[in-house]
């Protein structure tokens, strides 16, 4: 979860070891110099000593590291990422799972937590059906396996999916997990942030609609400061639309009986 | 390039036909991310030309065989559109436009960094909406500002520009009148951090001499261009360089 911490506010940081009281997110675009002497991280390359930035993206310099966040992107799957895929094709041994990436991904039916006999793929998965898997493997020409032997891993039956920049998946998830846990309580709906972008959203029709609003705003403004705290607003005064629109509602219906 | 005509070209006071000097370049305006469903996109106007262009992917390589297990390819497809020029322009690709496809792409694969994205294709569609000479620079300026609001990685962008001779003098940026009446037109495209020419044609003739001249006329309009396409993309995204006092 290095990108994670990457993403969210450095305040404390800052605040504390350089005393600065202000600071600007700086955009840079490829091949610009985004700093010498110090290691190339993602969304960077070196020439030398000079690092330079390789996609548009703002810049953030931590542990001697110079990163460049892309604000665009495809995904990329990585061994160990929780993704959101669909099912885009049904082998006697295998299915094909979409995960949003350049690369299609095979699900063995080794790799799935039933005993399927050979042929009867589609009677446990078919075309169009939702799963969250695991990246199993990559390889370096980028063939992708996919898994759903870690727990937890299923078919999503019900609910929805809302898709996000990949790049903005650390926000959507927020340090330790802090944004989404606060979209869940807040809207009681049970929500699932894929790496690869794409969020699966289940409860109540209306707060649903409120949570899909909220990752809407969250992507949009995924770089400004303090959008925690934004977030918890918009969350916190559209619910309690919803519950006061439900309970005129509910009074009305007594008032008949 | 060869026509005959009467016009002058270039008066006595070395005005141009459209009242510039011999080394101005038409204006250009860049706007990037124009379109919602590509991954990436930018339109341009230069001078009369009007230029959009989209950038899908890393995606799937269809048909497989064209596929590369080590790297990316770049497919580019330049169109005119049948409206782009006085006669209408037969829709679908022609020799000239699979030529300037096969070299625009060319010179985007010395920027991208393809070998990070094995067994795929990055698709690059540029239409010229209307035409005055130079849409090859136009749209491979384009294209590469295009690419890089797609996100995908790359050492810089591609600046393009073309000069040319027109009356026996060495001008900069033809348009359609000079490109069709006058004697040479020589396009190039430069990775503006290291100078790499990645893209350079000529038509009609020129000394040495003059070669020389039109390249650094060429060249330094493309470091202009650079300018304004870094200020395409700063457009886009300055509001997400949001400043706060902590």
């Amino acid at each position: 979860m290095a990108e994670e911490e990457a993403y969210v506010d450095k305040r404390e940081e800052s605040g504390g070891a350089e005393g600065s009281s202000s600071r600007i997110r700086e955009i840079v675009l490829p091949g610009e110099l985004v700093g010498e002497g110090l290691r190339a991280g993602m969304g960077t390359y070196r020439e030398g000593s000079k690092v330079y930035a390789s996609q548009v993206g703002i810049k953030s310099v931590r542990a001697g590291y110079v990163n460049v966040i892309p604000i665009n992107g495809r995904y990329m799957p990585k061994v160990g990422d929780q993704v959101i895929g669909i099912i885009t094709d049904v082998g006697p041994t295998y299915w094909m799972v979409d995960i949003n990436s350049p690369y299609p991904a095979p699900l063995h039916v080794n790799e799935v937590p039933w005993k399927v006999e050979f042929g009867d793929t589609a009677k446990y998965l078919n075309i169009g059906d939702t799963v969250l898997v695991t990246v199993s493997n990559v390889d370096e020409v980028k063939h992708v396996q996919v898994s759903m032997l870690t727990q937890g891993q299923r078919r999503l039956n019900t609910g929805f999916l809302v898709e996000v920049t990949p790049s903005k998946v650390p926000r959507m998830i927020g340090k330790g997990g802090s944004m989404i846990s606060m979209l869940k309580n807040l809207t009681h709906c049970r929500m699932f942030v894929g790496q690869n972008g794409r969020i699966w959203i289940d409860g109540e029709p209306d707060a649903m609609v409120v949570a899909a609003e909220a990752v809407g705003l969250i992507e949009r403004e995924a770089h400004a400061f303090g959008l925690t705290e934004r977030v918890k607003e918009f969350l916190e005064s559209r619910m309690a639309e919803l519950s006061s629109s439900a309970k005129e509602s509910d009074g009305g219906e007594d008032g008949g009986r | 390039m060869g026509g005959k005509s009467d016009i002058r070209l270039i008066d006595e006071n070395g005005i141009r036909i459209d009242g510039r000097r011999r080394d101005e370049m038409r204006p250009v305006r860049i706007e990037a991310g124009v379109l919602k469903r590509a991954d990436g996109s930018a339109y341009l106007e230069w001078g009369d030309n009007k230029v959009i262009a989209a950038v899908y992917g890393p995606r799937e390589v269809h048909p497989k065989h064209l596929q590369e297990t080590n790297r990316a390819i770049v497919q580019y497809y330049y169109a005119m559109a049948p409206f782009s020029v006085d006669d209408r322009k037969r829709p679908g690709p022609d020799r000239r436009s699979t030529e300037i496809s096969k070299i625009s792409a060319e010179a985007l694969e010395n920027v991208i960094f393809v070998e990070q994205f094995p067994r795929t294709t990055i698709d690059v569609y540029v239409t010229v909406l209307q035409a005055s000479a130079g849409t090859r620079c136009a749209a491979l300026t384009a294209a590469s500002v295009a690419v890089a609001d797609a996100g995908i990685p790359m050492r810089d962008l591609v600046a393009a520009c073309a000069a040319g001779k027109v009356e026996d003098q060495v001008v900069l940026d033809l348009v359609k009148e000079e490109d069709n009446f006058g004697q040479a037109d020589m396009p190039i495209a430069i990775v503006p951090k290291t100078g790499e020419i990645v893209l350079m044609q000529m038509d009609g003739h020129m000394t040495l001499d003059e070669i020389d001249e039109a390249m650094d006329m060429a060249i330094k309009a493309c470091y202009d261009i650079y300018e304004i396409q870094k200020e395409a993309l700063w457009k886009k995204y300055e509001r997400l360089a949001e400043e706060e006092v902590v």
